[in-house]
């Protein structure tokens, strides 16, 4: 029987770019960014990298296909990359496979890095792609927000809400990681917006407006990842580990079967149950510390927040109204500004949410510090809601 | 012989009221000119002649307890496709190709009659659509006249409800207008010479000779039905000694002339209201005349689903909007616009049944309807490996389960609306709604699919096809 990736990886070194409209930075020098930090904050030569992971999404536009953009642009020493991609949850795809690839003894020290350079198109928000050579024939040529505002529509006939009562709790949920963005140096988005701004901001997709959508951010970010027993080695004796990693896809049943409702994920509440079983967690309200879910969109993290079995079905509105998730509140999320403020470089994403947990549990987030977290969960939703990928992934403080 | 089984037409909800075009092209004409009166349908940007042929032919179907056609005929003027078989598309999309002799027939606005009479004259069960799309440039005459509409029926040697007591047929080539090969629009003469050399002239005798072939006389004429304006079809009617109230009441006033369909349109409206024994002399008019002499046997049309089609029309409010939805002016729609919809013809031949005939599967295991139909079954519960049968989808129906108003999308008439759909057999597709303005659309309410444009190809003149979602009457 498997015995789960518990405490079985450590992180020794983290970095990430500041994310934005980084109009002068190409992808390479994002990663050279995110590499430099990281390497630094591990203390080690370049040389001792073994093998890589490179996730990126949109490959045409970015850096391209293959391991040749990551082991060129940081002149890595002809170790192996892969490059890997799974919608948005590509940055967490990249970890996995570093984080397995120590865990499974075929190396040492290995790196995660995800990057997205998103604009380079000419336009807002993300750009345009196919959906494939048959799916294009007869799929809506849909946008992310309006895919994902579909979740708000069912979300108020199935709980019989006006649908301004519900705009109200998705503002809060903008609201709050605005506050969150302006303590973050490294945020896209670092201004405070009012309640009014965000009910009264032009529509995109209703009823997403435009305050309830996500950056669309250039950025990169990456992790060096060992076993404890290097990192103690190397002179730790705090370390983040990696406590749960776990990736759930759809199957197909949201895209063509009636049992599901539109009103939430199938996905995440999967990924969730055996992410807190693999980090031997049992009631995840109280021993979780801080989050980072993937708010793509103000419904999404709304929604989101009842399939990681945090808020019960139907009070999610109710619970981000009372503050739960807000920077005082029990479970604060978003610490660093989320998708919506730190930005949301589609590859590097998992890996920033990685990064904040990392700052947060070692006590280096600066102005937006919290209290001793020692556990932190983070979650990528990729793809729609019709069809995605879910990965929750939880990390913990240990002392070597 | 065959004779008329059943019948049904379609016109695009959207109404172009001609005060609406005399408020933006006024200026270009003289002061004192009437007020312009009534409206046109006019089609929505994503319909065509082929995507309104293929709606009226439901309606039609709908009624008909035939379902063995052994030919499908579809009349227009305005055909998408120049070479490649329109009458096999709108087969397709019914799904009745197969073993069935398709032909497209065109060049003419006497294209539809001149095919009616063909098909009453033969035994083959057929299916004779007409539908016309003609764009009018702004400004002309025509904007004012022209309409969108399509009409259908299905003919057979079987006790029909209507029959065809004789008919003939004059040519004469006679450029009352033309559109060449490569034009958009019409370009016509003179009206008055129009009526006086045209009309009078040579409808009259067509008339007489039909007549006298199915040897019925004038009086015995309860309904007339003439393209042109209600005073030729009065004066005509006075020439060949019909009564004045066998003159049916012209609808191009109310949707426009409808070219090719106009007078199978009338027609099959005729038929909801026309008494079993009524005797019918119905005109077709290009280069030419037709005229067909029919008697109905039975009622064809209980429903007045077609009266309810002309009074259910939805004004467009914007000129401009309806230039842009028809071609007639180049927005700019930004950079989402410019997306590439080049069309793997290998996959839509290879997936033609889901694509154009809108079926899907069927689970024989655990009866889940699903779309596409795929090797896997989707119900989790069941998950078993070929065990789908092709099921039909475009005529069950469903309800809307979540939507949006996409203002980001690129759409030729935002907001992009598109949503996921219950089938009402059960089965999920995250699918295009059609004909709504924004805020129409709620959670729940029942919806029934139409075949319509998908996307256009700018770059290789190539529009594609599939179904969308509307809310149902």
């Amino acid at each position: 029987m498997a015995s789960g990736i518990k405490d079985k990886v450590a992180i020794i070194g983290m970095g990430c770019s500041r994310f934005g409209e980084r109009w002068d930075s190409g992808p390479d020098d994002l990663m050279v960014e995110a590499f430099n930090e990281a390497l630094q904050d591990a203390g080690i030569e370049r040389d001792r990298i073994e093998a890589a992971w490179l996730g990126v999404f949109f490959d045409e536009q970015n850096v391209g296909k293959s391991a040749l953009p990551l082991s060129m642009a940081l002149r890595l020493p002809n170790v192996p990359v892969t490059r890997v991609e799974n919608l948005c949850a590509t940055g967490t795809e990249a970890l996995r496979g570093a984080v397995y690839a120590v865990a499974a003894g075929a190396c040492d020290i290995a790196l995660a890095m995800g990057v997205e350079k998103l604009k380079d198109t000419g336009y807002s928000g993300l750009p345009e792609r196919t959906k494939g050579t048959f799916e294009d024939l007869y799929l809506p040529s849909s946008t992310a927000p309006g895919a994902f505002a579909q979740l708000a529509s069912a979300y108020c006939a199935k709980y019989r809400m006006p649908m301004a009562e519900l705009k109200k709790a998705m503002a809060h949920v903008s609201w709050k990681s605005h506050e969150n963005g302006a303590l973050n140096p490294k945020a896209h988005l670092r201004n405070r917006v009012s309640i009014e701004q965000i009910l009264n901001a032009p529509m995109i997709a209703s009823p997403l407006g435009v305050f309830d959508c996500c950056g669309v951010s250039d950025g990169a970010a990456c992790a060096i990842v060992t076993t404890p027993q290097i990192a103690r080695a190397l002179g730790r004796r705090d370390a983040v580990c990696v406590k749960a990693l776990q990736l759930v896809p759809s199957n197909g049943v949201e895209m063509g079967h009636d049992s599901w409702d539109g009103s939430h994920t199938l996905t995440t509440p999967i990924a969730a149950a055996r992410a807190y079983k693999e980090a031997g967690i049992q009631d995840p309200r109280k021993e979780l510390d801080l989050i980072e879910v993937h708010d793509c969109f103000s419904i999404t993290e709304l929604v989101l927040m009842e399939d990681l079995l945090l808020s019960d079905r139907g009070h999610a509105p109710g619970d981000i109204l009372d503050g739960r998730y807000d920077r005082g509140g029990a479970i604060p999320a978003q610490i660093d500004g989320g998708l919506k403020c730190f930005g949301h470089p589609i590859g590097a994403t998992g890996l920033r949410m990685a990064y904040e947990i990392y700052l947060q549990l070692l006590g280096r987030a600066g102005d937006r510090q919290l209290a001793s977290p020692s556990l932190g969960l983070t979650h990528n939703l990729g793809g729609i809601p019709n069809r995605n990928i879910a990965s929750v992934s939880v990390f913990g403080l240990a002392a070597l | 012989m065959s004779g008329i089984y059943a019948c049904g037409a379609y016109l695009p909800r959207l109404r172009l009221e001609r005060s609406t075009i005399a408020a933006a092209t006024g200026w270009m004409n003289p002061p004192g000119n009437k007020p312009a009166q009534g409206a046109r349908a006019v089609c929505n940007w994503d319909e065509d002649a082929l995507t309104m042929g293929v709606a009226a032919a439901r309606r039609c179907l709908l009624q008909s307890p035939l379902t063995a056609v052994a030919r499908i005929e579809f009349a227009s003027t305005t055909l998408p496709f120049a070479d490649r078989s329109n009458a096999g598309l709108l087969a397709a999309a019914l799904a009745l190709d197969g073993a069935v002799a398709v032909a497209d027939v065109t060049g003419s606005l006497r294209c539809a009659t001149g095919a009616l009479i063909q098909a009453f004259q033969n035994s083959t069960p057929t299916l004779l659509v007409a539908a016309e799309k003609r764009q009018a440039k702004p400004g002309s005459p025509q904007e004012m006249a022209l309409g969108h509409g399509a009409a259908a029926f299905v003919l057979s040697g079987d006790s029909a409800a209507v029959s065809m007591l004789g008919a003939a047929s004059l040519a004469r080539d006679f450029v009352d207008h033309h559109r060449d090969a490569d034009a958009g629009f019409d370009y016509a003469f003179e009206e008055r010479w129009v009526r006086d050399e045209g009309y009078f002239k040579l409808v009259p005798a067509t008339i007489r000779q039909a007549l006298d072939g199915a040897q019925v006389g004038a009086a015995a004429v309860t309904h007339f039905i003439c393209p042109g304006s209600p005073a030729i079809a009065r004066r005509i009617a006075q020439t060949c000694g019909f009564a004045a109230e066998s003159v049916v009441a012209d609808t191009a006033a109310r949707v426009g002339n409808l070219g090719s369909a106009h007078a199978l349109f009338t027609l099959a409206l005729t038929l909801e209201s026309a008494p079993a024994g009524a005797t019918l002399v119905v005109i077709g008019f290009g280069q030419g005349v037709d005229v067909l002499v029919l008697r109905v046997n039975r009622r064809a049309q209980h429903e007045p689903a077609i009266a309810r089609a002309i009074d259910n029309g939805v004004p467009e409010k914007s000129y401009v909007r309806y230039l842009s939805n028809n071609q007639l002016i180049d927005m700019d729609f930004g950079m989402r616009a410019e997306r590439d919809h080049r069309s793997a013809q290998t996959v839509a031949y290879r997936r033609r049944d889901a694509l154009t005939a809108f079926i899907g599967g069927r689970c024989e295991r655990c009866h889940s309807v699903q779309f596409p139909r795929s090797r896997v079954c989707v119900n989790p519960q069941c998950r078993q490996t070929d065990t789908q049968v092709p099921h039909r989808l475009a005529d069950q129906g469903g309800r809307v389960k979540t939507f949006t108003e996409d203002w980001q999308a690129y759409s030729p008439r935002p907001p992009f609306i598109y949503g996921n759909v219950t089938f009402a057999e059960g089965g999920n597709l995250f699918m295009e709604f059609c004909d709504l303005e924004p805020g129409e659309l709620q959670v729940e309410m029942p919806v029934s699919f139409q075949f319509r444009i998908k996307d256009i190809d700018k770059l290789r003149n190539f529009k594609r096809y599939f179904w969308k979602a509307t809310p149902a009457l």
